[in-house]
């Protein structure tokens, strides 16, 4: 037997371990895929009905007796006027043949309770509608939106049923009449949490995830670029550099909560900076994103080629000329992805955050770094302790608008590598 | 460049601790996440309907809470803290040690524990003791003062009465202060119900609390997370299943689970606002009586919290899940109020 036989014979069984091996990687990539796409049905599907609202739409008489005040009052009394009253009346027209105590409560819970507010405003807007009859689309309760929207089964026996027959009759006239009806819900994008499911929001989450990123990244970007291209550039190779190397490497395998307790103790209880802001947020994320910014720097900088700085400096430019002008935007593509990726893991991060007092119910959408504010993930956990059933959709909701953030970043990240990237 | 952008940093960072040291314009609250819910939803409507800023509620559980409250009387401090309990001798005593030298307290009602499984499954109807045998660690045998480790693993087993269905129940961890009342209030309750165990409670405290308060460790009492939405959607796929919640969870989703009877009570609102349902706690806030003055809005919030459409019989809380108090309790709350009474335990 020579050679050629021997390999011969041993050719099958090669051929077939290479095709157990890509059949078993095939079936690695599809799992993976399915896990995905069933975490995304699920999460897109229970998501779906929140942006969607439900209104009901009511004919209130704003009289000028009834409320106490009139076009030319202060805005003060226009403020503090009794609105609730108008549309409590307005539902006992439609159903004059409630009388009972209990059961007018339960009639007056088909709107929200912000549509008081929402008269309020209306009418502070439109001093005008004083003294007439308007119709106005109210929000409706989140068990309204619950039997609009299916998600409380109309068919299931009165005592399983969390809206009792009397109220889903009043419903079931209101729907015949055409005075229910579903709208985009921009709310959820245009105001900041609540208690009451169908008036929560998502605004203050995302404005207060932008300004603990936004310090996050003015933060840490310069310092790690700059260690980054101490490191690579003008360090001495010595042991006390080896020693920081390995530092570096470290911390970047240390689990964030530890950040956080950092953060508590340094910056709140020592430099006594305010608790749930976004800059103390801020500054405990960057010192998470410090060391991964700076080893991405570190080999997007080692990547670049040595000819390339030893051509500068053989034209007479100094190290710092070759670096900045040479060096560093060759490597800035590569710089910039490991930033973006930085960004990306603290925006998703909680448990640093939950130290510092960040997971809190604020209402008030942050205008500044200062401002007590709370960002995405943790109001996703907040949401998801709620007992209320209209929040299980909300939920569902922010994880959507986290997920899209996440993917747009890294699509950047994508782009801006794509589109700078140099072939040496 | 860069140091521009170095120095204006350092500098937005000092502003940003001046500012918080100038004073707040909001009131902070912090502590217990059973109060959160309540507290939560006076505070948004106070902020919608006053010209105030919407006080931050924080969610750090009672003791945390009062770890934060009690650390100073600067503005940097909460303002408020929720509790699921009493404040306690050591914490009060901390409180006046950092000089919080006067506090309020404010009982806001009552929140049931609910012992529940999924709609269609058996009905339960269990007593203290049931519990108390179902899931000690170790239980006394017919001989007095003998303590075995709980063979039971069928609740048929513990009370002939019972369905003949394996013991698993889901309940929150021990770090949670639901956790705490119903080991407290349920298992206690059954454990005292065997004389010889109630008399070491003068003899010897501490074992007295081994033995009523250590839940088992094989597998029949499962830690299910602080979530109790969680607990839930656990119990309709394992309708052999309990689970230990909150009441505002079983009233929210009445059409999923059905709570078992305690000691013949049906845990619903009238029979827990009565007292008849044995497994329920009182919730408080305390007030630092020194920032009510300090920050804007602070009376005005107590005056919200403790109004009659708040807190009262048919006040909004209690459509958020609060047993309400009743109307001597009430009265006397809301004096102490009004009149900023001092903490004295």
């Amino acid at each position: 037997m020579n050679n050629t036989d021997l390999v011969k014979k041993s050719l099958q069984k090669r051929y077939l371990k290479e095709r157990i091996f890509k059949t078993m990687g095939f079936v690695s990539i599809a799992t993976a895929i399915l896990f995905l796409l069933i975490l995304l049905t699920d999460i897109i599907g229970k998501a779906l009905p929140a942006f969607s609202q439900t209104n009901i739409e009511l004919q209130v008489e704003l009289s000028e007796e009834q409320l106490g005040i009139n076009a030319n009052s202060s805005e003060d009394d226009i403020r503090n006027a009794d609105y609730r009253k108008v549309i409590r009346e307005a539902l006992l027209g439609l159903f004059p043949d409630v009388t009972k105590r209990k059961e007018k409560r339960e009639l007056y819970s088909l709107t929200s309770m912000g549509a008081e507010f929402q008269l309020r405003d209306t009418v502070i807007e439109n001093p005008e509608f004083l003294g007439t009859t308007q119709t106005i689309n109210f929000l409706a309760d989140d068990d309204v939106a619950g039997v609009v929207k299916g998600n409380i089964d109309r068919n299931l026996p009165e005592s399983d049923r969390r809206v009792k027959n009397q109220k889903l009759g009043w419903i079931e006239t209101l729907e015949a009449n055409g005075q229910i009806n579903t709208t985009f819900n921009w709310q959820f994008f245009s105001s900041g949490d609540s208690r009451e499911p169908e008036m929560a929001g998502i605004k203050g989450a995302i404005l207060g995830s932008f300004f603990t990123l936004l310090v996050t990244l003015a933060l840490s970007f310069p310092i790690a670029v700059a260690a980054a291209i101490y490191l690579e550039e003008f360090a001495p190779k010595n042991r006390f550099i080896d020693f920081i190397e390995i530092n570096i490497n470290n911390l970047a395998a240390v689990p964030s909560i530890v950040f956080g307790l950092l953060g508590l103790a340094v910056f709140i209880n020592f430099f006594s900076m305010p608790r749930s802001a976004p800059v103390v947020g801020g500054i405990v994320l960057s010192l998470m994103t410090l060391p991964t910014i700076i080893i991405a720097s570190r080999s997007a900088i080692k990547a670049v080629p040595p000819s390339l700085r030893e051509a500068a400096l053989g034209l007479g430019a100094s190290k710092m000329q070759t670096v900045f002008h040479h060096v560093l935007p060759a490597a800035l593509p590569g710089i910039l992805t490991g930033t973006i990726i930085g960004m990306a893991q603290a925006l998703g991060e909680t448990a640093p955050l939950l130290m510092i007092g960040m997971v809190a119910f604020i209402v008030d959408i942050p205008q500044s770094v200062v401002d007590p504010s709370t960002v995405l993930p943790i109001q996703v956990f907040l949401w998801a302790d709620s007992p209320e059933r209209g929040f299980l959709e909300k939920t569902s909701a922010a994880i959507m608008v986290l997920l899209f953030f996440l993917i747009a970043m890294n699509a950047i990240a994508i782009y801006l590598r794509k589109k700078f990237e140099k072939k040496w | 460049m860069k140091r521009l952008k170095k120095i204006s940093l350092v500098a937005s960072l000092i502003a940003a601790s001046q500012i918080q040291a100038a004073g707040r314009d909001y009131i902070s609250v912090v502590g217990s996440s059973t109060v959160y819910p309540f507290s939560t939803v006076v505070a948004e409507r106070f902020g919608k309907s006053t010209t105030f800023k919407t006080p931050k509620i924080e969610s750090t559980g009672t003791g945390g809470g009062m770890k934060l409250f009690c650390k100073g009387n600067g503005v940097d401090t909460a303002d408020i803290t929720n509790a699921s309990r009493r404040i306690k001798e050591s914490e009060l005593k901390m409180c006046h040690d950092n000089g919080v030298n006067e506090v309020v307290e404010v009982l806001i009602g009552y929140d049931g524990i609910v012992v529940a499984n999924d709609i269609n499954s058996h009905e339960f109807k269990l007593t203290r003791k049931d519990l108390f045998l179902a899931l000690a660690k170790e239980i006394p045998t017919e001989k007095e003062g003998e303590l075995v480790a709980n063979p039971h693993t069928m609740w048929n087993e513990v009370n002939a009465e019972l369905p003949a269905v394996k013991i698993e129940v889901l309940g929150p961890p021990p770090t949670s202060g639901t956790r705490d009342a119903f080991v407290e209030l349920a298992m206690e309750g059954g454990c005292k119900k065997f004389p010889w165990i109630k008399e070491t409670k003068s003899a010897d405290k501490s074992k007295y609390k081994s033995i009523c308060h250590t839940i088992r460790e094989d597998g029949a009492y499962i830690e299910a997370g602080e979530n109790d939405n969680l607990i839930i959607q656990k119990l309709q796929k394992n309708p052999d299943a309990l689970g230990i919640f909150g009441f505002s969870f079983l009233d929210q989703n009445s059409d999923l689970v059905k709570g078992s009877t305690v000691d013949g009570a049906e845990p619903e609102f009238e029979t827990i606002a009565s007292g008849e349902y044995p497994v329920s706690r009182p919730l408080f806030f305390y007030v630092k009586k020194a920032h009510v003055s300090e920050i804007p809005g602070m009376k005005e919030f107590l005056n919200e919290f403790t109004s009659e459409k708040a807190m009262g019989e048919e006040g909004y809380l209690t459509d958020k899940g609060l047993i309400p108090l009743d109307a001597d309790k009430y009265m006397k709350v809301k004096e102490n109020v009004m009149n900023l009474k001092n903490l004295e335990l």
